[in-house]
């Protein structure tokens, strides 16, 4: 009998090289290995020191994003790294990728850009795939209904050497979203209130499939932004079932199957959702009708309230109390009195076209608050071009933001660009941790409208008074 | 990887919870091409305050948390990014074992890769480690079980497979290594191609 499976179970087991036993992993395979500047040196230290090659370079796609600047530059030629030691890493990651036969999108390639971004965008990304990257927000390429998640240095060095991973098999949630996203409500909107509501840890040792009507209407830029974020649950992957949406994304990109390869590779990816009646360990159900802006006040994405709500008061927990103090923010206060002193429109959750062109429709004919500094990175370099020829840069630049290379930025702030400390930043990135955009940073994870708005108010504001 | 059967120390606790890499090891530290000398960005931030001085409350500045290699960090340890530079940064500090209620898959995996023992217990030992820092532990790493100074010895999960590289001194890579034949069967033998 031919048991109903889950998308996840579907592409697990497609790709087990050797089954899992009591005492030992699962080998499962790798068929796309994204590697960057970070998180490779020690792992291609491991390969020389073992005399061993890279086994599929054709599967190994390199480049570089998170030290790199994003100052304007005329010529990449003119691109200044910011740090001897980032400097090193990145010539490292030139050295390493010619002496191993690695093809990287570097700083003259027009396709270089973050990884997370640049995967989906050349058509690399797809459907049923196993994809792994030294880096947790690769759980971004789940929005194509591939197997994706996060691995550390060592794990690249074995899947550099050995195309493969060992791996236990994870546990499945599936999270249904079903009605309306109200107007002016985005994805990022619906993954923080997800994320509110689970918990940072209600994901863990799990891979998410998000389902229903909520999440078959999303585009796939807003897909990516909501599987990006799975990590930020907790969660090993996060998955959407490939459909038409899918396909026609994908259909024509530079990596995607052409001519009768294309429709072979559709038919197998029909294939690819959940059999009705399959079991997940966990559901959870979700209404999108009545979704507000979402902001977070504390220093995990979990931290999370509707935008005009006051922020809740735990300040019997102490970490709680640790975190309100970090942020300087007043429980029973709603976020919308915060001054702000940085906007920060960029990073794997929200640098696509359609993110920029959110943020621009507030911009539009507006200038941002006197005193308050905008940073806008695309996400890759092709993201740029395109939304060079919207005009979408000239609405930036006109309200007073900087229009900036790509690059993760001020997402992490390896390159330079940081936020200064005790300085209040409302980011479109993924993580408010302490200290994540700049010693003393105070961030507020908000979807780009939201930060668009409150660069313009010069507070943090809800973007529906702007729309 | 060095092979251990038992682990004894005192124990560090830092009761925070929901204890981030970004805390563990900023990203600033991230540029090195090395693994080694990590541990100068361990909980930097924390450590030192911004003008580089030393902060004397944070607990391991504190005398009596040298040469301890148990760390027990409050609830949910370790989520955040995939960096391996934060179990490196704790190895390279002295750290053995960091304990929690939960701790976040991708570290908890770079954490075994390293020979760093990631210990999930239940909330009423975790809840008595936080009542007691400096308590002296003894975790019998081929057991699974933790003792405390009180006697009581709790039993914690891991991979097996996991545990036997720990205690074996096995890299996890050579057993990778012994199957290249059936993943090069595998690549030749499947339908499609990536
Ligand atoms: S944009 Fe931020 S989260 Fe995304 S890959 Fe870069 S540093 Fe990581």
């Amino acid at each position: 009998m031919n048991a109903a499976k889950t998308l996840f179970e579907k592409v697990w087991e497609e790709h087990v090289v050797v089954a899992e036993m009591p005492e030992t992993p699962a080998i499962i395979y790798i068929d796309l290995h994204l590697i960057h500047e970070v998180t490779t040196p020690q792992a291609f230290a491991l390969l020389k020191r073992k005399g061993l090659q890279v086994r599929r370079p054709d599967l190994t796609l390199a480049t570089m994003d998170h030290s790199t600047p994003t100052t304007p530059v005329s010529s990449f030629k003119d691109l200044a790294v910011v740090g001897e030691s980032a400097a090193n890493q990145i010539m490292r990651m030139q050295e390493n990728c010619s002496a191993f036969g690695i093809e990287l999108l570097g700083f003259d390639s027009e396709h270089r850009g973050i990884v997370h971004i640049i995967g989906p965008e050349l058509g690399a990304t797809q459907p049923g795939k196993t994809i792994v990257c030294g880096d947790s927000h690769t759980s971004t390429h789940g929005a194509f209904g591939a197997l994706a998640f996060g691995i550390g240095t060592t794990e690249v060095g074995h899947v550099l050497a050995t195309q493969s991973l060992l791996q236990r098999k994870p546990k499945t949630l599936a999270i249904n979203v079903d009605g309306r996203m109200p107007l002016g409500i985005t994805a990022k909107d619906l993954i923080l209130a997800i994320i509110g509501e689970i918990g940072i840890d209600g994901g863990m040792g799990h891979v998410i499939e998000y389902r229903g009507s909520a999440v078959s209407n999303l585009d796939m830029d807003a897909r990516m932004t909501v599987c990006n974020m799975s990590i930020e649950a907790g969660a090993r992957a996060g998955m959407i079932a490939p459909d038409d949406t899918t396909f026609e994304y994908l259909e024509g990109r530079p990596m995607a199957p052409r001519g009768e390869r294309w429709d072979a590779a559709i038919v197998r990816w029909r294939q690819l959702s959940t059999d009705d009646g399959a079991r997940f360990d966990k559901s959870i159900e979700f209404s999108a009708d009545a979704l507000q802006p979402m902001v977070t006040f504390g220093t995990n994405p979990g931290m999370v309230v509707s935008i005009n709500d006051p922020v809740p008061d735990y300040s019997h927990d102490p970490s709680f109390r640790k975190a309100i103090e970090y942020m300087r923010v007043t429980p029973g206060r709603p976020l919308t009195e915060m001054p702000v002193d940085v906007v920060f429109i960029g990073s794997c959750t929200n640098s696509r076209l359609s993110d920029l062109q959110q943020a621009a429709e507030v911009l539009r004919g507006r200038k941002i608050a006197k005193g308050v500094e905008m940073l806008v990175v695309p996400g890759s370099q092709q993201v740029k071009k395109a939304a060079e020829a919207l005009g979408l840069d000239r609405v930036f630049v006109e309200a007073g933001a900087q229009w900036r290379e790509s690059g993760c930025s001020m997402c992490l702030g390896m390159n330079g660009d940081t936020v200064g400390n005790g300085q209040l930043c409302v980011s479109t990135s993924n993580r408010n941790f302490e200290g994540r955009q700049g010693i003393g940073a105070r961030t507020v994870l908000a979807s780009p409208s939201t930060a668009a708005a409150s660069a313009v108010r010069g507070r943090v504001a809800d973007p529906r008074d702007y729309l | 990887m060095q092979a251990v059967e038992r682990i004894e120390s005192r124990t560090v606790v830092l009761p925070t919870n929901d204890i981030d890499t970004d805390q563990i090891i900023p990203a600033r530290f991230l540029t090195t091409t090395s693994r080694e000398g990590l541990g100068a960005g361990l909980f930097h931030d924390l450590r030192f305050d911004s003008d580089g001085a030393e902060n004397p409350d944070f607990i391991l500045n504190k005398a009596e948390a040298k040469g301890c290699t148990i760390l027990v960090g409050g609830n949910n340890f370790g989520c955040g990014s995939s960096r391996e530079h934060a179990p490196w940064a704790l190895l390279d500090c002295g750290f053995r074992v960091v304990i929690s209620t939960k701790i976040a898959d991708i570290f908890r995996n770079n954490s075994l890769k390293n020979g760093l023992l990631p210990i999930v217990i239940d909330q009423a030992t975790h809840a008595w480690l936080l009542e007691h820092p400096g308590a002296d532990v003894i975790i019998d790493v081929v057991r699974s079980t933790l003792e405390l100074p009180n006697g009581r010895v709790v039993s914690y999960p891991i991979d097996d497979f996991a545990r036997h590289c720990i205690v074996e001194g096995i890299d996890e890579f050579d057993f990778l290594q012994r199957h290249i034949d059936a993943i090069r069967q595998f690549e030749e033998t499947r339908p499609w191609t990536p």
